[in-house]
């Protein structure tokens, strides 16, 4: 065999690498039912959560935070109106309250789900709606 | 309303695409008939272009700077505050107006382009006005008819963009004020980055111009010569534009560190890769007339993805998967069009030349330098697969919907570990290859030669990692909560790159060294590839080895469900109550404000004026030579600063002063401060502190009788009850005969400042009045509540509230210096390698061959 053939195959083996390695690191988007149904079978890995914090009459409701300051929870309905309560091992991020989508990466534990990780989508933060008079 | 600048700039824009498209049609034919008179009409067209572009700059900053507000563009991004160097950089803030950046640059290219090379210029004039005129399309806010709509043009009135029910009533409202530029762009980084961003996204047109006018010509590889030192000039600015985006992350950013793996940092970042690939196979093209295919795609490639990238950042598609890309103004379509023309359009003119570009059927020696460089480019380009492809998975999600596939691939759920447990492998065999492959490149090797070459590298390489694994270091990082197989790929990866880099370091630095004694104007190459291995220990050490010092297990177990999730990464500090945290004691003094001429003063000391910019002491304030009601000025109205004193247990002390950002548009913006020491950065940054806008709640109250001269002691601070004054008025309001005002003032010793509360007693019209004071630093409210005067006694009530608070996070850097250091040395080697390319080339244009 030829160096060069070597060097090709060598090259296909590592580019096959790393797409099975980065398409098995991907995420999963799912709403809470199929999150919470992986996690009955057993399944603990990490899902994102796409939704937006749950309001009254526009008032974000359900938003408790731990007398030390360092964690939360919330109540969060995703993309097909699952209400759940979400857990928050951080301090509440300023902008959350102001927040119109809420992505949150994490898992159940029991019947709460934990959010290792928020992002929040602030659209004020580029496009503004309201005028100042 | 000022319709003229607007009118102006319209006008401009639509010119500018206009007389981009002529100039475009008159080089393509002088191209085509290889005729200078037409080469001249077009330049005039193209001179006409630039002034055009000139124009709707013009137009735009003279909307900025003068406040009309009945612009979007102005009003969406400036305020009338903001000083003149975020004028500037507001400027770039929008989408509009960074793709203005980019056509200017790319209309001074141009001009240096038409000056530089006498030979090429109608048909890489060709390339670049098509590229302008995709450009200027972009901004070009025409709608010919309804549901189509061509550009987003920065000259949009405020009213035809939003449509508020003022504009019914009144159209010709103009808001006194701007939203204001984004907190995070207030940063001297924000008025050099992206210009200099925006200038490497503009020259990778130029080898890619060079290119294709070859292929199209005909000269298949006589583009290279000019083409070189444009790539080298261009993969410079833009490793430059990606650090300094790095290092505005670091200073600015909350994230905890220099880079995110975040679509917006991948997309500069995998061009430039392909882009410093088809550097290496260049030279190797010229030195021995191989890889000119392999050239070829790079080249066509780098500037691909500069386009890809573009519409991965604006056109929305990252939607989810990134927090701080550019939002959709309407490009989607205009963009993939862009893309598909560029991409298709290259690959028709190379399939079309591609029988007649030689290749070599000569088989790769292993001990050949085209082999290393092969080697060496291969790894970059598996770099740049590896995280183009994770980026793209929001793009895969979309081309799979086309066919009604759901692919439903979201980022990686760890997406620094997942980038980095890829990149990493790679960028040990590039250290690797980087060191070995450059004793190739200067001389001719086999394997006795190779071993006596590499020799002393290899020793000091291995010398170095043996003595950092005897001392434990490479062990020291953070390993809580990894799996043990996980802890020693860690530990494997780390000693390896350790291991590569200072190979490469030394092998460099031996080349260095001959290639001096020959010919300094040669040992660019050599200086790079040192700078680029120290940039690799300075990512190892700072980013592998960092440790969050503000880790603490003290705290209160909230969540007895959750112990294990709870975060420990933070610490929460009352104020003026000292806290352990690791070799430190840390004591949060309060909230500060900038003053100009005068530092940081307390924010309770001084109160606001009518002017947003002008505050007037509350009280003395000795140490700053501050007396009671002088004005000061504000240096950042938006600005407030935590006060954090670090005492060291050896006695050293220091302060840090981070930032908090309140913008009534934008909300609540952090940013860390940083403590630089020559081998560690110690980076501080506050997570979150209570609400302003929440009330305080009150309780304790305590109710005492005191004499004038008393001591007593508040909420346990030893406090004096000084003296009472007769008020003529109280806050502005006159007071009659038969009514009385007393103010009570009692000075208090806080534990750093002494503090006066002065709470006053009124009666007026028969009706009794308490003014209490409060004092915020120490949590206490004390009111006047009587006055007994046959006993001469006054009666106090005081209570007291919760203590202000912070959360933060720090953490230690180690060594990041070498990073910093290691982007010097590499921009120098760049400087040194583009010299000798320019002058290789300025000596073929004198003999009239270019």
């Amino acid at each position: 065999m030829k160096t060069s053939h070597i060097f090709a195959i060598a090259v296909i083996a590592i580019a096959v690498g790393i797409i099975i390695s980065s398409t098995g690191d991907a995420g999963t988007y799912m709403n809470f039912n199929e999150a919470l149904e992986i996690h009955s079978k057993g399944d603990d890995r990490q899902v994102h959560v796409v939704g937006e914090l749950k309001k009254v009459n526009g008032e974000v409701v359900g938003l408790s935070e731990s007398p030390d300051k360092r964690s939360f929870y919330f109540m969060m309905v995703d993309k097909a109106n699952n209400e759940q309560r979400v857990f928050h091992p951080n301090p509440i991020p300023n902008d959350l309250l102001r927040s119109e989508e809420v992505v949150i990466i994490g898992y159940y534990k029991k019947d709460t789900f934990i959010a290792k990780d928020i992002l929040l989508k602030c659209p004020s933060k580029y496009q503004e709606e309201e005028i100042k008079v | 309303m000022n319709y003229v600048p607007g009118e102006i700039g319209h006008l401009a824009i639509i010119s500018s695409f206009v007389t981009s498209f002529i100039a475009f049609g008159l080089y393509f034919y002088a191209t085509k008939h290889k005729s200078t008179s037409w080469e001249k009409t077009a330049n005039f067209f193209y001179y006409a272009h630039v002034a055009t572009v000139f124009t709707i700059i013009g137009a735009l900053f003279y909307i900025i700077s003068n406040h009309h507000f009945e612009y979007h563009y102005a009003w969406s991004h400036t305020s009338s505050l903001l000083p003149i160097y975020y004028q500037i950089s507001s400027f770039w803030e929008g989408q509009e107006g960074s793709f203005l950046l980019w056509i200017f640059w790319n209309t001074i290219l141009g001009l240096v382009i038409i000056k530089t090379n006498r030979k090429w210029t109608a048909s890489v004039m060709t390339v670049f006005c098509l590229i302008q005129a995709f450009l200027t399309s972009m901004i070009l806010g025409v709608v010919p008819f309804e549901s189509l709509k061509i550009g987003s043009s920065p000259f949009m009135l405020l009213r035809d963009v939003i449509s508020a029910p003022i504009f019914k009533m009144n159209p010709d409202f103009i808001p006194k004020d701007g939203n204001g530029l984004n907190p995070l762009l207030q940063n001297y980084w924000m008025v050099i980055h992206p210009p200099t961003l925006f200038l490497g996204f503009a020259t990778t047109m130029v080898p890619f111009a060079y290119c294709m006018a070859g292929m199209w010509r005909g000269e298949i590889k006589e583009w290279i010569r000019p083409a070189l030192p444009w790539a080298q000039f261009s993969a410079l600015v833009l490793g430059i534009g990606i650090l300094m985006g790095a290092y505005w992350a670091y200073e600015t950013l909350n994230f905890g560190g220099y880079w995110n793996w975040d679509p917006v940092e991948n997309a500069i970042y995998v061009p430039w890769l392909i882009m410093v690939a088809s550097i290496h196979t260049m030279i190797a093209y010229k030195k021995s007339e191989k890889a000119l295919k392999t050239s070829i795609i790079l080249v066509v490639a780098s500037f691909v993805l500069i386009v890809y990238s573009t519409y991965l950042t604006r056109s929305g598609v990252l939607g989810d998967s990134s927090v701080h890309s550019f939002t959709d103004v309407g490009l989607y379509n205009q963009l993939v069009l862009y893309l598909l023309t560029f991409l298709v359009g290259s690959a028709i003119l190379i399939i079309s030349q591609w029988k007649k570009i030689p290749s070599t059927n000569e088989e790769l020696e292993t001990y050949s330098r085209e082999f290393w460089i092969f080697l060496g480019v291969t790894t970059l380009c598996l770099m740049a697969f590896h995280v183009i492809l994770v980026t793209s998975f929001p793009v895969f999600n979309k081309l799979g919907g086309l066919i009604g596939l759901d692919l439903n691939l979201a980022p990686p759920v760890d997406q620094v570990g997942a980038y980095t447990k890829v990149q990493i492998w790679l960028a040990i065999a590039l250290a690797f290859f980087s060191g070995t492959g450059q004793f190739f490149w200067w001389k001719r090797m086999d394997i006795d030669k190779l071993k006596k070459a590499v020799m002393i590298p290899a020793i000091i390489a291995i010398g170095a990692t043996l003595v950092m694994f005897l001392t434990g270091y490479f062990s020291s990082f953070d390993q809580e909560g990894k799996e043990k197989f996980d802890l020693l790929i860690s530990l494997l990866s780390y000693a390896l790159i350790f291991l590569c880099a200072v190979y490469s370091i030394a092998a460099n630095f031996t080349i260095l060294l001959s290639v001096v004694k020959r010919n300094p104007k040669l040992s660019g190459g050599a200086i790079t590839h040192i700078g680029v291995a120290m940039m690799l220990l300075g990512i190892l050490f700072s980013s592998g080895y960092d440790q969050i010092i503000s880790k603490n297990y003290t705290g209160i177990l909230w969540s007895s469900e959750f112990p294990e999730e709870v975060n420990k990464n933070n610490l929460l500090i009352y104020q003026n109550d000292p806290r352990e945290m690791g070799n430190y004691t840390l004591q949060y003094k309060g909230i500060r404000r900038l003053f100009k001429d005068r530092g940081f003063v307390n924010q309770n000391f001084v109160e606001p004026t009518v002017d947003p910019e002008v505050y007037v002491a509350k009280q003395n304030i000795v140490n700053k030579g501050i007396l009671k009601g002088d004005s000061l000025t504000i240096d950042g109205v938006e600005n407030s600063y935590f006060e954090i004193d670090y005492i060291k247990k050896n006695g050293r002390t220091f302060t840090l002063f981070p930032r908090v950002q309140m913008n009534d548009a934008m909300g609540v913006v952090y940013s860390p401060d940083i403590k630089r020491t020559m081998f560690a950065d110690l980076y501080t940054h506050v997570r979150t502190f209570p609400d302003p806008e929440i009330r305080e709640e009150w309780n304790n109250k305590d109710t005492l009788q005191v004499q004038v001269g008393d001591t007593l002691y508040l909420n346990d601070y030893v406090s004096v009850f000084e003296r009472v004054e007769r008020l003529q008025s109280v806050a502005g309001v006159e007071l009659g005969s038969l009514d009385a005002a007393v103010k009570a003032i009692i000075r208090i010793t806080g534990e750093t400042d002494t503090y006066y509360a002065e709470p006053i007693f009124i009666i007026k019209n028969q009706n009794v009045g308490k003014i209490e004071s409060v004092v915020h630093d120490l949590a206490l409210k004390v009111k006047l509540n009587g006055i007994n005067p046959e006993q001469g006694t006054f009666s106090i009530e005081v209570s007291s509230g919760q203590k202000d608070w912070i959360i933060l996070e720090a953490v230690e850097k180690p060594y990041i210096n070498i990073l910093w250091l290691g982007t010097l040395v590499l921009t120098i080697g760049f400087i040194v390698a583009i010299r000798r390319r320019y002058l290789e080339f300025m000596a073929m244009r004198e003999k009239q061959l270019e």
